[in-house]
């Protein structure tokens, strides 16, 4: 281990005092010290509910949340805190888009491009909606690389086409997708694109002007934030124009019998008492973040990635899914052994306390597409190791053999 | 740290399932599925006029342990007549879900070895798959 590792270790508790070898962090990431501290010291000496009160506790309160959402604005490169809604998840951003965006500009006929390698979190919702108005789900499907083809899109797009949902990094393939070419050809139909951040925000630079997308979506708790703090980027324009999504507390201007008048944006997509803990929690994580800097978090993460894909491609009975190339691989390795189902995979691994995931990533029609029903998959966060690394490869060319496959 | 639970006797009837076939002449058939792990298994059963388990087969895609157990189940049952397997069915379920008396372990014979299970809360489905869908096609009628 460096002590490049070590510096990075020792801030993550669990990492630290957990003997487990954590590679899942496509699914959820451990939380630093800093992260569960400014939580802490939210609820210790600022918390009030936010919004509501005139009093100076209840205006830190409003001032902690706000000042995350800035966070978050100059994360993503967003053009005005305004344009951040904080919901749960990335699953609740992409319903609300759905929801407040979908129903009420998509119609009978429009058609809804989504990539096949969407998590179920931006097929789903679109499928509702298409199942409400009439308007028709079309799939873009990946090339047996993984890879996605601006000119399957171009014979896709046609003048029905609304909108398109695509991931930035799937959480199977790993590989970043051109979404500034997806948003040219979006915004030349006439459509919009809905882009999902989840896999890419914690670990690469992303810049939503640079990218020209019209939403964009992430969780929090991927990128060592608490769970149960999501973001929702939207153009003003757009968010301004939006119905809400969940009605209550807080995101009215007036209220009286015979008529409402709701809040301005973001708070009129703000319901309820906010997670303003998760807010501080998530602009403490971005702060881990920016403190690392992308560039060290994409090559620790890209040179582990590496080795352990070089390795696995030397393995006879291993099949990788998507990219022939480690560079193409965000982190992110999902793989077939053969001859061994995916959860008995997982199930010897978790024996020997690494800790890695199977099934179908709640991405079952990109399995489908690709002709498997589920594959094993491991993902790597700023504090793995080449140690781990390397354990992880030593228990995966030994697990043909403890099946009984000689 | 680790206990592995791929013994022999699970491996072998994971590789080498006697039971896992097509049977044409099949009168009970009922399909199974875990749909988050996607284990999926079709148990085709030949009953004759005195309810008794003639034969056994059982077609699918699954983790070891689904596979296995379910083959185990059929090694089991076959020959017996359907209350019987019933029973031996609730007796498994009953072993992974909350524990049973070493007699009754003994009736499950091979099937006795998937007890480990029960410490395993993410296989239990796996293991009880073979015989849920027994459970099910027979309580249907
Ligand atoms: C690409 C992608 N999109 C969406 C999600 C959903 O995230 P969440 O469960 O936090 O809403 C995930 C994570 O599971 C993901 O990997």
């Amino acid at each position: 281990m460096t002590t490049a590792d070590q510096r990075i270790r020792e801030q993550f508790p669990l990492i630290n005092t957990n003997s487990a070898i954590y590679l899942d962090n496509a699914a959820t990431t451990q939380k630093p010290q800093c992260v569960l501290d400014a939580v802490n010291d939210y609820y210790v000496n600022h918390n009030a509910n936010p919004m509501r009160g005139l009093y100076d506790l209840s205006m830190e309160a409003t001032a902690a949340y706000e000042d995350a959402r800035s966070a978050v604005c100059e994360l993503i490169g967003a053009e005005r805190p305004e344009e951040i809604v904080f919901t749960r998840n990335a699953s609740e951003s992409l319903n609300l888009i759905a929801y407040s965006y979908g129903l009420h500009n998509i119609k009978a006929d429009d058609e809804i491009i989504v990539s096949v390698a969407e998590h179920h979190s931006n097929f789903l919702p679109w499928k509702n909606v298409a199942d409400h108005t009439g308007a028709k789900v079309v799939y873009w499907d990946c090339e047996p690389d993984g890879s996605f083809d601006l000119n399957t899109l171009h014979g896709l797009i046609n003048e029905h086409t609304r909108l398109i949902a695509i991931t930035q990094v799937s959480n199977v393939l790993g590989r970043v997708n051109d979404i500034r070419a997806v948003s040219d050809m979006a915004h030349n139909a006439g459509a919009i694109i809905v882009c999902d951040g989840s896999q890419s925000v914690p670990h690469m630079k992303t810049d939503v002007k640079e990218l020209d997308v019209d939403f964009f979506v992430f969780s929090g708790h991927k990128m060592y934030a608490p769970m149960g703090i999501g973001v929702l980027y939207g153009r003003y324009k757009l968010l301004d124009k939006m119905p809400p999504f969940l009605y209550g507390g807080e995101m009215i201007e007036s209220v009286t019998k015979e008529r409402v008048t709701y809040a301005e944006v973001p708070h009129k997509f703000e319901a309820g008492t906010v997670n303003a803990g998760g807010a501080v929690g998530l602009a403490a994580a971005i702060g881990f973040v920016k403190d690392l800097g992308y560039p060290l978090i994409e090559q620790r993460e890209k040179e582990l990635t590496k080795h352990t894909f070089d390795a696995m491609k030397e393995m006879k009975y291993i099949s990788i899914i998507g990219a022939e190339r480690a560079e193409d691989h965000m982190g992110i390795i999902a793989f077939k052994v053969e001859g061994v189902h995916p959860h008995d995979v997982t199930a010897i691994f978790s024996d020997e306390g690494i800790c890695v995931r199977a099934g179908h990533h709640c991405a079952q029609p990109l399995h489908k597409h690709i002709g498997i029903m589920s594959s094993t998959r491991v993902s790597f966060g700023v504090y793995n190791t080449f140690e781990e690394a390397d354990r992880f490869l030593e228990v995966l060319a030994g697990i043909r053999g403890r099946m009984g496959i000689h | 740290m680790s206990e592995t639970f791929y013994n022999e006797i699970i491996n072998e009837h994971n590789l080498n399932p006697y039971h896992k076939h097509s049977l044409e002449d099949a009168n009970f058939s009922l399909e199974g599925v875990n749909p988050s792990c996607g284990d999926d298994i079709i148990l085709n059963l030949k009953v004759d006029e005195n309810g008794i388990i003639t034969d056994g087969a059982y077609e699918g895609d699954g983790c070891a342990i689904s596979q296995a157990s379910a083959d185990i189940m059929l090694d089991l049952v076959i020959g017996r007549s359907k209350e019987e397997a019933l029973r031996l069915a609730d007796i498994f379920m009953r072993m992974i879900k909350e524990g049973i008396s070493d007699e009754e372990k003994e009736e499950l014979e091979e099937a006795g070895i998937l007890e480990s299970v029960s410490h395993m809360p993410a296989r239990v489905k796996c293991a009880v798959l073979g015989w849920r869908t027994l459970t099910e096609m027979f309580g249907e009628e």
